[in-house]
């Protein structure tokens, strides 16, 4: 996949001196979905306004389709939609009304067809002539979507798309990135919800204190990081970890009921074999096995605290 | 330049006071009528003539300058401050527009609205004066100008202002006053010689006196003494504007 975003040391200092955005770097390639994890304040937001234009660059350089942000704002910004965080819209508008202004800003023609489509893969056909302070919070988060994919864009940018949304819309949104994401379309999400990362993101940066401290295919930070936990259950209670499974580090719990392995999926060896193997040369038999793998968000956690 | 996206603004606002109507058309015109009423009419009716000219005609440059100047400002002010309020200024920043073609938009509707306001107001006129309008081409240029340049000043307030309170301070605090003092209803030379200096200061009092001249054919101060003072107001609306955009100030993070 060619590249389509390219931000190279990227500063951002406010007025205040706060330095919002330190020195990053980021390739984000046409195509893909990537989801930028981290805690309130870290800069996420920062770095979205700084490509969209919305906040100007103390320094460094960004560019949208290797055109410079600043002195083609024009190109770039016609390939670009944004979906900020707070649902910021017009509430005496018609959700048509609001949608085809979005679409005229960018300079393009009127496009009935076009956005009657739109609004019935948003589920907002219905609602087409509601004004919009009637709507609830979820058709208006769909609403600024629609008004983002108006001009359509090649790159989407969604800054907490679920936040403060019921467990039923976040699925719908996710359906809907997705599916934008089929039609070839690059979407750049922001959020702080683990889960949704996991479910729909191809690669993950997490972001903490203005810096970018990894950035990488969401299955492959997954498996390099996950460690995951073998829980044995003994048909004997042991008092203490015998010498010759010392090497193991294994952890007794449930009274010497069970005790916990560790090993890392990343590895060439888990060492689950050998463990076994040296249990049976010692004669303590197993009643029952169970793994469980460390989540996403327990690597997020990690992550943030080193 | 990306004529579609100004006309979206243009358009947009336009729109928002058709909404609006009452407040936007028929409150200005209605009070309006009502200075002509209590001023032209039951005042008017016994005041000596001002330069030849009825009070009730003097008045009427008085009254349109007083209501434009008013509408462009409060216009302006609100349509770029009301974005601002609920966030959606996201939406022209990440936009492909120029600064310049964000003012253009915002501006012209702003003026748009106050030069036609201006014009029913003179029509209305006609119902309650004899009204000959001496240059009439200078005329509709200097309201067209002056709708402008009030609009651009009413821009710059609503990007500065961070609350409804600001945005209203300075054209109840500062405009309203100096309109009200500039000669809408009465000449300078009538006042005490001291006050006619002040008054002097007062820039408000150029504009009437300009706009009165293209009625009448005479005004307080000279003519070309109006027109240089339009040109430097819009002159500093428009740097004080170009520094906004040039900056970012209370515009971009």
């Amino acid at each position: 996949m060619s590249e389509i975003i390219n931000v190279q040391n990227l500063v951002k200092k406010y007025d205040n001196n706060f330095t919002a955005v330190k020195n990053l770097n980021l390739k984000i390639r046409q195509g893909e979905i990537i989801a930028l994890l981290g805690p309130n304040g870290a800069g996420k937001t920062t770095l979205i306004s700084t490509i969209c234009g919305l906040s100007s660059i103390t320094s460094g350089l960004i560019k949208v389709n290797g055109l410079d942000v600043i002195k083609d704002y024009r190109k770039t910004r016609e390939l670009i939609g944004l979906v900020p965080q707070e649902l910021a819209l017009e509430p005496f508008e018609k959700v048509i009304n609001s949608v085809k202004f979005s679409r005229r800003l960018f300079g393009k023609k009127d496009d009935n067809e076009y956005i009657e489509k739109l609004l019935t893969k948003l589920q907002l056909y219905d609602k087409k002539n509601n004004i919009i302070k009637s709507l609830s919070g979820g058709m208006k988060r769909r609403v600024m979507i629609a008004k983002a994919l108006s001009h359509n864009p090649q790159i989407l940018f969604l800054d907490e798309p679920t936040a403060g949304v019921d467990v039923e819309l976040r699925k719908d949104m996710w359906s809907i990135i997705k599916e934008l994401k089929n039609e070839g379309v690059t979407i750049i999400l922001t959020t702080h919800y683990i889960e949704e990362a996991e479910m729909i993101a191809d690669r993950i940066g997490i972001i903490n204190h203005g810096e970018l401290l990894l950035i990488e295919e969401k299955k492959e930070l997954i498996k390099r990081m996950s460690v995951k936990t073998l829980k044995v259950k003994l048909k004997k209670t042991l008092d203490i970890i015998p010498t010759k499974l010392k090497k193991y580090n294994l952890k007794l719990i449930d009274e010497g009921k069970s005790f916990l392995y560790y090993y890392n999926t990343g590895k060439e060896r888990t060492g689950i074999t050998s463990l076994l193997s040296d249990m049976n040369k010692i004669g303590i038999n197993l009643f029952d096995i169970q793994t469980e793998e460390t989540s996403l968000e327990e690597i997020f956690v990690k992550i943030i605290k080193e | 330049m990306n004529i579609r996206g100004i006309h979206a603004i243009y358009r947009y606002e336009m729109n928002r006071s058709f909404r609006t109507l009452i407040q936007s058309l028929v409150s200005p015109v209605l009070s309006t009528i009502l200075y002509f009423i209590v001023f032209g009419a039951a005042i008017g009716s016994r005041m000596d003539n001002i330069s030849n000219v009825s009070y009730g005609a003097f008045i009427v440059p008085g009254l349109i300058m007083l209501t434009v100047q008013m509408q462009s400002v409060n216009n302006a002010s609100f349509g770029i401050y009301f974005p601002k309020f609920i966030g959606t200024t996201y939406e022209l920043l990440s936009a492909p527009l120029s600064f310049v073609e964000i003012v253009i938009g915002y501006v012209g509707a702003a003026t748009t609205k106050a030069f036609s306001i201006g014009l029913i107001i003179l029509c209305t006129s006609y119902l309650f004066v004899d009204l000959d309008i001496k240059y009439p081409f200078f005329m509709l240029c200097f309201l067209l100008i002056t709708c402008m340049t009030f609009s651009l000043l009413g821009f710059i307030i609503g990007i500065v202002s961070d609350n409804f309170e600001q945005l209203n301070i300075v054209p109840m605090l500062i405009i309203t006053p100096l309109v009200f003092l500039g000669g809408s209803f009465y000449t300078i030379d009538m006042l005490p010689p001291f006050w006619q200096n002040f008054a002097l200061l007062n820039p408000i009092v150029y504009l009437i006196s300009g706009f009165r001249w293209s009625f009448f054919g005479v005004g307080d101060v000279p003519i070309f003494t109006s027109i240089i003072f339009m040109l430097i107001f819009t002159s500093i609306c428009i740097s004080i504007i170009w520094y906004i955009f040039k900056t970012g100030y209370k515009i971009k993070n």
